[in-house]
């Protein structure tokens, strides 16, 4: 089966760092897979270049077979492609429901009108609430964004990308600053919605429990290389991984 | 549109259209009619100019340079080709305000923040510096006085009405696009633009059409105030009339859509009743807009409502 993603030969530096050395690796369609490592390992850095929002200095990157790496951010994300960020990233000022609301707006291009009210665009706000049930947040629809906990706005930013009704979802340590309880929550919801949607999802996370237990590949960067790629036990048992990474407390 | 909210608009609609509709029957000279009309027109300007600072997070400070079109249009061509004109003068000065803030917005977008700012203000004082010199076209320091609408226009009644019945069209027209879809990109892209763009939006395109949308009613201002006050000067294109525009809206609450109205109202009243008393009304008004501003961070009508919110919620807790 064709990948949904590849990168072939990623290459990028600031200033003198590395920060993408020459990786590549392909993405199945319709999987869930993990990637780790260390701070400033790059990681971040890798899904800017693959979402346009960094032009990497070499290399490569299709999605679905097209060669998407001079596309813009905006014409990424129209072929499918969807992000939420490691600092979370929402409109505080508007509601929950209208986060979500104009993600769908958008994906349905209904974004050019101006002067029928939001509210009559009936078929965006069924679809933002039917989100906003998948992600559990119907219960605040009518909150302001900036008076959710943080753990709900983590949500609520995922919920802003899957209204886009992507084919592949990328999640940057979606559980961080979360408690062990909404960290085991997200990572069931995450699991879930995997699936709900059939998506392609790969996310970055420093929460072992939950990489080793929804992945099903696992990539390992470092100092902005490519140092492992493999199922969960590959990855677990890898001694490079160990040492560089996971330390003895895993295993 | 949710039948309550329907409800209020028409409500707030048929209140408006009653106060402004009832001045030239109540009022006791001429100059309140005046009055009246300068607060129709400053108020559409100032809420056309929230458009773009408060919905979207433009701070521009040169939408005299369209103010000044607008007015110039009017009154240059009514100069040259006699009162006829007028009417067509004011559509001139709106085509042409379309083409000129899509040229100048093309390049201002291309900055934000203060950047922005200080590049509009460059623009709109580039235009006063021409209309300024250029003595021969425009009648430089002089300005051009005698500047008559024609035919039913010439009665001061009409003329109020006539202003009356744009200016309530513009505002409908800007409250649609405040609560339409675009309206929402709007605010999101003040909020959080980076995250538009990974929505598949383009920022700058949108900023562009509001830029233009806010600017055409800005000149609209102008070429009505022309007809007006019978005449047009140098300074309706001076850094001054963009910054009083800013004022009307910060007064007014930029948070809230009808804030500005307010805003330009108050601000009006104020130097219409100070400056009557005192040569020194700049001033005083100067220092009763900071402490406004300090004292009520979100505006009349945002602090009013917030008020009005409290009490709503006591009323509840206390039963
Ligand atoms: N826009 C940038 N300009 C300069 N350096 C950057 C930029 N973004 C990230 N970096 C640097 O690149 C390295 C990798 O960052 P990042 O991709 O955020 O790492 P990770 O997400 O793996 O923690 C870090 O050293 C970081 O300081
Ligand atoms: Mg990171």
């Amino acid at each position: 089966m064709e990948p949904v993603l590849e990168l072939r030969n990623v290459t990028k530096s600031f200033g003198g760092l590395r920060v993408t050395a020459d990786v590549s690796f392909s993405v199945a369609p319709g999987s869930i897979s993990a990637i780790i490592g260390p701070n400033g390992a790059g990681k971040t850095t890798l899904f800017n270049q693959i979402t346009g929002y960094l032009k990497p200095d070499g290399g490569k990157i299709l999605f679905q077979g097209k060669d998407i790496t001079n596309l813009s951010t905006r014409e990424i994300v129209t072929l499918g492609m969807a992000r939420a960020f490691q600092v979370t990233s929402f409109f505080p000022e508007e509601t929950v429901l209208d986060n979500v609301r104009v993600a769908c707006l958008s994906q349905m291009n209904k974004t050019r009108n101006l002067l029928k009210s939001v509210s009559v665009f009936n078929e965006a706000t069924d679809q933002a609430f039917k989100i906003l049930e998948s992600i559990g947040l119907q219960n605040v629809a009518d909150r302001a964004g900036f008076e959710l906990a943080h753990g709900d706005q983590k949500l609520l930013d995922i919920g802003i990308a899957l209204a886009l009704q992507p084919k592949a979802l990328l999640l940057d340590e979606p559980t961080s600053g979360m408690s062990p309880e909404e960290r085991l929550l997200t990572r069931n919801l995450i699991k879930r919605l995997w699936k709900e949607f059939s998506l392609t999802l790969i996310f970055i996370e420093h929460d072992m429990d939950t990489v080793f237990g929804i992945a099903q590949t696992v990539r390992v960067l470092q100092m902005g290389r490519l140092l492992a790629e493999g199922s969960p036990e590959e990855i677990r048992r890898n001694p490079e991984v160990i040492t560089a990474y996971l330390g003895e407390e895993v295993l | 549109m949710n039948q309550s909210s329907g409800a209020r608009e028409i409500i707030l609609l048929g209140l408006f259209l009653l106060v402004f509709g009832s001045v030239p029957f109540i009022k006791q000279s001429d100059y309140h009619l005046m009055l009246a009309n300068h607060v129709l027109i400053w108020g559409m300007f100032a809420v056309a100019f929230n458009m773009l600072f408060g919905v979207t997070g433009m701070l521009s400070f040169g939408q005299a340079l369209y103010y000044g079109l607008g007015a110039y249009s009017v009154g240059l061509v009514v100069k040259n080709y006699g009162s006829a004109m007028f009417l067509p003068a004011l559509g001139l000065g709106l085509v042409l305000t379309i083409v000129i803030s899509i040229l100048v917005g093309l390049l201002v977008i291309r900055l934000s923040g203060v950047y922005f700012t200080v590049l509009t203000l460059a623009f709109g004082q580039l235009a006063w510096q021409i209309t300024f010199r250029w003595y021969r076209f425009t009648g430089g320091d002089d300005g051009i006085q005698g500047i008559m609408p024609s035919g039913l226009l010439e009665n001061h009644t009409v003329y109020y009405y006539f202003t009356l019945a744009l200016v309530v069209v513009s505002i409908w027209f800007l409250w649609r696009v405040a609560n339409s879809p675009m309206g929402l990109v709007l605010r999101c892209i003040r909020q959080n633009p980076e995250r538009v763009r990974f929505l598949g939006r383009r920022v700058r395109r949108n900023q562009l059409r509001i830029y233009v949308i806010s600017s055409f009613f800005a000149a609209l201002a102008g070429g009505l105030m022309a007809g007006v006050t019978n005449s047009i000067h140098p300074d309706m294109f001076y850094w001054t009339s963009s910054g009083e525009v800013i004022l009307m809206a910060v007064l007014g609450g930029i948070g809230q859509f009808f804030g500005p109205f307010i805003g330009a109202t108050v601000i009006i009243v104020i130097q219409d009743v100070v400056g009557a008393r005192t040569e020194y009304w700049s001033l005083i008004i100067g220092i009763i807009m900071m402490i406004m501003v300090l004292g009520m961070p979100k505006g009349l009508v945002g602090e009013i409502r917030g008020l009005m919110a409290r009490y709503a919620a006591g009323k509840v807790n206390r039963g």
